[in-house]
């Protein structure tokens, strides 16, 4: 290959140019990998936080529950033969690592002497933990729940005076309009989470089955927890596939299947992310593409004459063109090579300083950056492609100098 | 044998703007395989341009030239490029030596680049080459560690690698000292006994017009009619 040989020459020759150009190229890349790898990292945290705390990866409803979430009504709630069904589904399908069973409520809670308005999760404490790992943390007085106690938001707590081991009474309505109430030992205080389940209280859900008076179980929604987070709309599709034919008296199907996204308004905070992601990389191809132009633009008017030598001894227009698009790729190889090796040396340097971060109420968040092989291949793969795109117009234009015009030079 | 090459009422009309040059006006002559040829004259008389059409670096205006047997100016760009590797070899007044190349790589660059030749006879076609110009002590040397003189002899060497029928010279002692200048002349011609390869150069510098077996004088872009005394060498030694 004397075209890439030549083009190695020419790069070494021209040492400070070369220089500057890989160094453009590196930075370029450096900025996209550090770039994907935080805004990455605090995106799957951030996600993390939401769906282990509260959520959970997908969530069933009784069909048109979730509009009218809002009031949590009790009409609109999964029957006892819904659930088997709905169990016998989630049996069949292996990516899913648990799921748990709630009812939702709207009640009065009162410590005798002032009353307040808390909507509260009646939960299976064991599902619920493995559904939501990262609730038991949220907890930062007392412990997790058990039958005949009650996890208190911190700021209804605090409105109330309320503390560890105080006795409430929570009072609410049961589908038919008939008021009962009960009263419940505080267990622990909750700190309240990003999202819109963030500031709810937790019961047991045998307790609101009595309150409510529900003789068959009866559940509002089933929050279910994925081996894999990734594989979300693989599950939503199988889980949707398998629900379809249950229908009602009416034939309108029973169910609905949300995934995380969308019921929290955190969705739009990691799609901007991703088209921040997008706009860095965007920055990076016009950097890299004008550096490329302009490097090899100089590079042909400076070697005119030799261009006009070479191809007046007989070299052949491509082959001319073959040595300016050797250069612009080694420019882009070596660009590539450098930030990725620089991107990953500072990824790495992150990790090890174990920064951390705040979001919401919880701080002290580890930030964990990630780089994926993949990301790097990538960002490799568009570098070169870009390299390539900028050597191609300058490459053109040297093959198809006019010997005789570039030899006055 | 037919001529190596044939011109009838060459003529080269430049276009600068609005001005016409007429740098050839009706030039014919032929010339032989094997012989040593220099065209003369007064700067601007045309001997260049001439040269380029020979080379088919450039064609003509009108009129005919055949080079090797080939109407030049009916191939089109890349065809020329390819004639010329197959056909001509070319030396430059400041030499062109690709500088990143040592001496050895660029008097190999055509048989990589231009006709490309397994790696053996490469190699041997390189140094004995080198060793025909006397440049062997610098084969690993770069253009700017070696003199003018050796330079325009790596460059003699890299015109006759691809063993064409006809180098071309645009006054390749131009920037070479006297001395020196005798002794690229005298090594072009001692080539051309060796090897047979035509040789046409260019030059102001009588005393290196002396050393051609055929001597054209152009003037304003025409050929005087030759003299007993400049055409003295025509058909001599081969
Ligand atoms: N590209 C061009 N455009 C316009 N005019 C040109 C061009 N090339 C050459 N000429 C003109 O053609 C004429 C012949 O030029 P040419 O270069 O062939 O002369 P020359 O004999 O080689 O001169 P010198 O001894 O100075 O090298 C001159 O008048 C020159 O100005
Ligand atoms: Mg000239």
């Amino acid at each position: 290959m004397e075209s890439a040989r030549i083009a190695f020459r020419n790069l070494y020759r021209q040492k400070r140019r070369t220089g500057l150009t890989v160094s453009i190229i590196a930075f370029g890349v450096v900025a996209v990998i550090l770039f994907s790898s935080l805004a990455g990292s605090f995106k799957n945290m951030m996600i993390s936080q939401i769906t282990d705390s509260m959520l959970g990866h997908l969530q069933v409803h009784r069909s048109g529950y979730v509009e009218s979430l809002d009031t949590m009504p009790l009409n609109m709630i999964m029957e006892e033969k819904h659930i088997d069904q709905l169990k016998k589904a989630l049996a069949e399908i292996s990516e899913i690592e648990g799921y748990t069973l709630r009812i939702l409520l709207g009640t009065l809670l009162s410590n005798y002497a002032d009353t307040t308005n808390i909507k509260l999760s009646a939960i299976e404490p064991g599902n619920e933990k493995l559904v939501t790992p990262l609730l038991p943390g949220r907890i930062t007085q007392g412990k997790f729940l058990e039958k005949g106690q009650i996890l208190l938001p911190n700021l209804v707590a605090r409105g109330l005076d309320l503390g560890v081991a105080s006795e409430v009474v929570v009072i609410a309505t049961n589908v038919d309009g008939s008021v009962n109430g009960t009263s419940l030992i505080v267990s622990g205080i909750v700190e309240t989470a990003v999202g819109p389940s963030g500031k709810y209280g937790y019961i047991h859900i045998d307790d609101a089955r009595e309150l409510l008076r529900m003789e068959s179980l009866q559940v509002s929604e089933v929050a279910i927890r994925l081996k894999d987070a990734e594989k979300l709309t693989l599950v939503m599709n199988k889980l949707q596939t398998a629900l379809k034919g249950i229908t009602d008296d009416k034939g309108k199907p029973v169910f609905e299947v949300h995934p995380w996204k969308a019921l929290s308004p955190f969705n739009n905070i990691a799609n901007m992310i991703d088209l921040m992601t997008i706009f860095i990389q965007v920055i990076l191809v016009t950097i890299v593409l004008i550096s490329i132009m302009n490097v090899m633009l100089m590079a042909v008017y400076e070697r005119t004459k030799e261009i006009g030598t070479i191809a007046a001894i007989g070299t052949p227009p491509s082959s001319i063109m073959s040595l300016f698009i050797f250069e612009g790729l080694f420019l882009g190889i070596a660009g590539a090579a450098v930030g990725n090796i620089t991107g990953w040396v500072l990824v790495q340097a992150v990790k090890a300083a174990e920064m951390t971060i705040s979001f919401g109420q919880s701080d002290n968040i580890l930030l964990a950056p990630q780089i994926s092989l993949s990301t790097m291949l990538a960002t490799t793969f568009i570098v070169i492609l870009v390299t390539l795109l900028g050597a191609i117009e300058p490459a053109y234009k040297a093959s198809q100098l006019d010997p005789v015009e570039a030899l006055r030079n | 044998m037919q001529p190596l090459v044939i011109a009838k009422d060459l003529v080269k009309i430049y276009q600068a703007g609005e001005v016409e040059v007429k740098a050839l006006r009706g030039v014919s002559f032929e010339i032989d395989s094997g012989q040593f040829v220099s065209f003369t004259g007064p700067s601007g008389s045309g001997k260049t341009t001439l040269l380029n059409l020979i080379g088919s670096l450039d064609v003509q205006t009108s009129g005919e030239l055949i080079v090797a047997g080939q109407a030049v100016n009916q191939l089109n760009i890349r065809q020329r490029a390819n004639f010329r590797g197959n056909n001509i070899g070319i030396i430059f007044q400041d030499f062109n030596l690709i500088p990143v190349l040592t001496v050895r790589e660029n008097i190999e660059y055509p048989l990589l680049m231009v006709k490309p030749t397994p790696a053996a006879e490469r190699h041997k076609i390189v140094s004995e080459l080198m060793e025909k110009v006397g440049i062997t002590e610098q084969a690993e040397k770069f253009p700017n560690q070696i003199s003018g003189g050796q330079k325009q002899r790596v460059a003699i060497a890299r015109a006759l690698s691809t063993a064409p029928k006809l180098v071309l010279a645009d006054e390749p002692t131009a920037n070479l000292d006297k001395a020196t200048s005798t002794r690229i002349i005298d090594l072009m011609k001692e080539l051309k006994n060796q090897l047979g390869t035509s040789f046409i150069f260019s030059t102001h510098d009588p005393r290196v017009v002396s050393h051609a077996d055929v001597i054209y004088v152009l003037e304003d872009g025409q050929l005087q009619t030759p003299t007993a005394e400049n055409t003295m060498g025509h058909g001599g030694s081969k």
